[in-house]
């Protein structure tokens, strides 16, 4: 008990001391700190994707603070919601942008995109990138190991096994880029979510003739142009045999999504198909589709 | 069908157009920098188009489509068999022949001959080393040619001694080839070239590992070149090549490729000419074996299987090996055990597991740190590795990637 007591004793005298002592120093040579750093970063998801350009959420807070204004500082994950509570502490008013997402640029499911040959290596994009084409006859397309999903910091994007395709989450997603990122082959693209949350894009990179592309995908874009001519407000480029929607122009009107011969064109969240279908068939398009087409026609009849 | 980019550095450009009727050894892209080389035809025909078509790599780059017709030799092209051991031409006059003809390393690294045999002024060369080891398993081509060509590897070797200026000339041989040792160490009696018998081990015939071998020296880590030591490396079939390209004006349009595999019919060694599709060749050995898993481009430390039979032979093809199925099945990837096999494999003192974590977790500034770039590739890490991991894989990608890093900084 004796013993007990004699070192119970010390260990606390010795713990009050230094306490005191470590009291004394954080109080001289206390690190005078902004308060708004810690409200700003409250504000933000703290996931730290690093989608804003700066080193993590504290980053962003701290460039905020210190230049005590928003330009150029925008949280892509927490959106506009984020950044008008950032504004708001510090009192100035936040820049509404329009949200964006990513979206997958390759159809190229195990049924539409045949495996050719056998990747043993490393089992991540990178290095199947960097040391074979993967297992399809397609060079540009998703190879399906999932860097993507480790690139992000929000659960939002997963391997669908059966089409071995990644598949984002919308609802999670926050367009920070962290996916495109990580993509050696740049088949994630970011864009802006669109209105009602509705957006079509082309979901093929393939740079190949039509016919080696078609050869190798039966999802693949071939780089026809049909899409192009059908476009009523020139939103489609055709560069390198690969069809470009420019979101800045598109309408959303998906006259090129009924055109598309291969189904590459992806219309995403129209009624009623809900998510993500792989290639939406002209016949599964909704009645108002042709309604706003033929309206769109008619303008530019009267044009 | 003649790949534009058949060594390191940028590819050349095609010089023939579609519809144009070309000779054999008739240049077709010429290099477009100091680090690149001359491609010439390897058959008479007439060029059918130019398009992007699927090599090596498993990726599409430009190939030069030719339709064979006949087989018509330039005529400056001296293809009579006689031996020429008079050297006519200066220094200066070889270097520029050899980067004419596009020479290049043929063992398989493809490094242009004629930027090696350029020593930097305020540099000398004292060893020129000759590279006779091929350590790596299955393959013979250097060795049939050093049996069937051994004056002309002999007069190579006094071409680049001129060329270079170097003091010794050393010819590295591993000791698994007797006869080969036995007949150069005959021949070079009369030239005044050194014969080393090599220890058996990969990889031996290693740049790095040669000079350590034969003169005891170490490379400092890169950007540092053999000559910064003092050394020219170059191999026995760039020799050959040389020999043909200075004393016969043969431009480097063919090489010797090892055909082989343990179900192969007649495994065999295959004067082929650049461009011709694998499947040729393996056809020439009695056609592909039932049971074959894979088709490697290369060696079996460092080569590639190809994606496809259609593969052209490139100057750099040293070896065609078809492996059965049951060879060629990778074991899973495990987890590491922490054994240090790897580091001991390790011929060039790295730490294959550190680099393969941080290649994993993309630190490339620690990769670089770790001396990533010393990495040359060997395989001796994976092959070694009892978790199945494919660090040379992982590594690979972390070089890839410090590489591109540093030259976007520059």
């Amino acid at each position: 008990m004796e013993i007990v007591i004699w070192t119970v004793i010390p260990l606390c005298a010795l713990g009050i001391v230094l306490a005191i002592i470590l009291f004394f120093v954080a109080k001289k040579f206390k690190v005078e700190e902004d308060p708004r750093i810690d409200e700003v970063e409250a504000c933000l998801p703290g996931a730290n994707c690093g989608g804003c350009g700066f080193p993590g959420c504290r980053g962003l807070s701290e460039a905020v603070v210190k230049s005590g204004n928003l330009d150029g500082k925008y949280c892509p994950a927490g959106g506009n919601a984020a950044m008008s509570k950032v504004a708001a502490v510090m009192g100035l008013v936040a820049e509404e942008k329009e949200p964006m997402v990513a979206v997958v640029r390759c159809c190229g499911s195990h049924d539409k995109r045949p495996q050719t040959s056998t990747y043993d290596g490393a089992k991540t994009c990178a290095i199947a990138h960097a040391t074979s084409s993967g297992d399809t006859a397609c060079q540009y397309g998703c190879l399906g190991y999932g860097d993507c999903v480790a690139g992000c910091h929000f659960g939002a994007i997963s391997i669908n096994q059966e089409t071995g395709l990644p598949e984002i989450d919308y609802d999670k997603c926050g367009g920070c880029g962290g996916c495109a990122k990580m993509c050696p082959r740049g088949v994630i693209e970011v864009r802006p979510r669109g209105k009602n949350d509705r957006r079509v894009y082309v979901g093929c990179i393939n740079k190949d003739k039509g016919a080696e592309a078609m050869k190798a995908c039966k999802a693949a874009c071939i780089g026809c142009g049909k899409c192009a001519k059908v476009c009523p407000f020139e939103a489609i480029t055709v560069e390198n045999n690969v069809a470009y929607i420019d979101f800045t122009k598109c309408k959303s009107c998906r006259k090129c999504v009924a055109e598309c011969p291969t189904g590459a064109i992806n219309a995403v969240n129209f009624p009623p198909k809900p998510a993500t279908p792989p290639a939406p068939k002209p016949e599964a398009q909704p009645a108002p589709a042709p309604a706003e087409a033929t309206v769109v026609e008619n303008n530019v009849n009267n044009n | 069908m003649i790949p534009i980019a058949q060594h390191i550095g940028a590819p050349a450009e095609p010089v023939v157009a579609k519809g144009d009727t070309v000779k054999v050894g008739q240049l077709i892209a010429k290099s477009t920098g100091f680090v690149s080389a001359n491609i010439h035809s390897s058959v008479s025909g007439t060029v059918a188009k130019i398009e992007k078509t699927i090599d090596t790599s498993g990726y599409k780059n430009t190939c030069i489509f030719i339709n064979v017709e006949g087989d018509e030799w330039l005529e400056t092209i001296d293809r009579t068999p006689d031996l020429k051991t008079e050297i006519t031409m200066s220094a200066e006059e070889i270097r520029a022949k050899i980067a004419e003809c596009g020479i290049v390393g043929t063992g398989g690294a493809t490094f242009p001959a004629h930027v090696k045999l350029s020593v930097p002024q305020g540099k000398k060369c004292e060893h020129l080393i000759i590279n006779g080891v091929e350590c790596e398993p299955y393959l013979t081509a250097d060795h049939r040619l050093m049996l069937e060509h051994t004056e002309e590897i002999m007069v190579g070797c006094k071409i680049i001694q001129k060329a270079t200026g170097a003091e010794k000339i050393i010819i590295g041989i591993e000791n698994n080839k007797p006869d080969a040792i036995a007949k150069m160490t005959e021949a070079a009696k009369k030239y005044g070239i050194t014969v080393m018998p090599l220890k058996v081990k990969y990889p031996q015939g290693g740049e790095k590992q040669l000079i350590k071998a034969t003169v005891n020296r170490e490379i400092p880590a890169p950007p540092a070149l053999p000559i910064d030591v003092g050394c020219v490396v170059q191999n026995v079939g760039s020799t050959f090549a040389i020999y043909e390209a200075v004393q016969k004006n043969k431009p480097l349009f063919e090489r010797v490729v090892t055909v082989t595999g343990k179900s192969v019919k007649s495994p065999k060694n295959i004067l082929a000419r650049v461009g011709t599709p694998l499947s040729h060749l393996i056809a020439a050995v009695g056609g592909l074996p039932e049971d074959t898993g894979k088709v490697v481009n290369g060696g079996p430390m460092m080569g590639k299987a190809v994606k496809s039979l259609e593969v052209p032979v490139t100057k750099g093809t040293s070896g065609v090996l078809m492996f059965k199925q049951s060879e060629s099945v990778r074991m899973e990837e495990n987890a590491c055990i922490r054994c240090g096999k790897c580091v001991s494999a390790c011929c060039m003192g790295l730490e294959p597991y550190l680099l393969k974590n941080l290649a994993k977790i993309r630190d490339f500034d620690a990769l670089k740190e770790e001396r990533v770039l010393d990495c040359i590739e060997c395989g001796s890490c994976s092959f070694t590795c009892p978790a199945g991991i494919p660090i040379t894989d992982y590594i690979r990608y972390g070089k890839a990637t410090v590489t591109k890093i540093l030259r976007s900084k520059k």
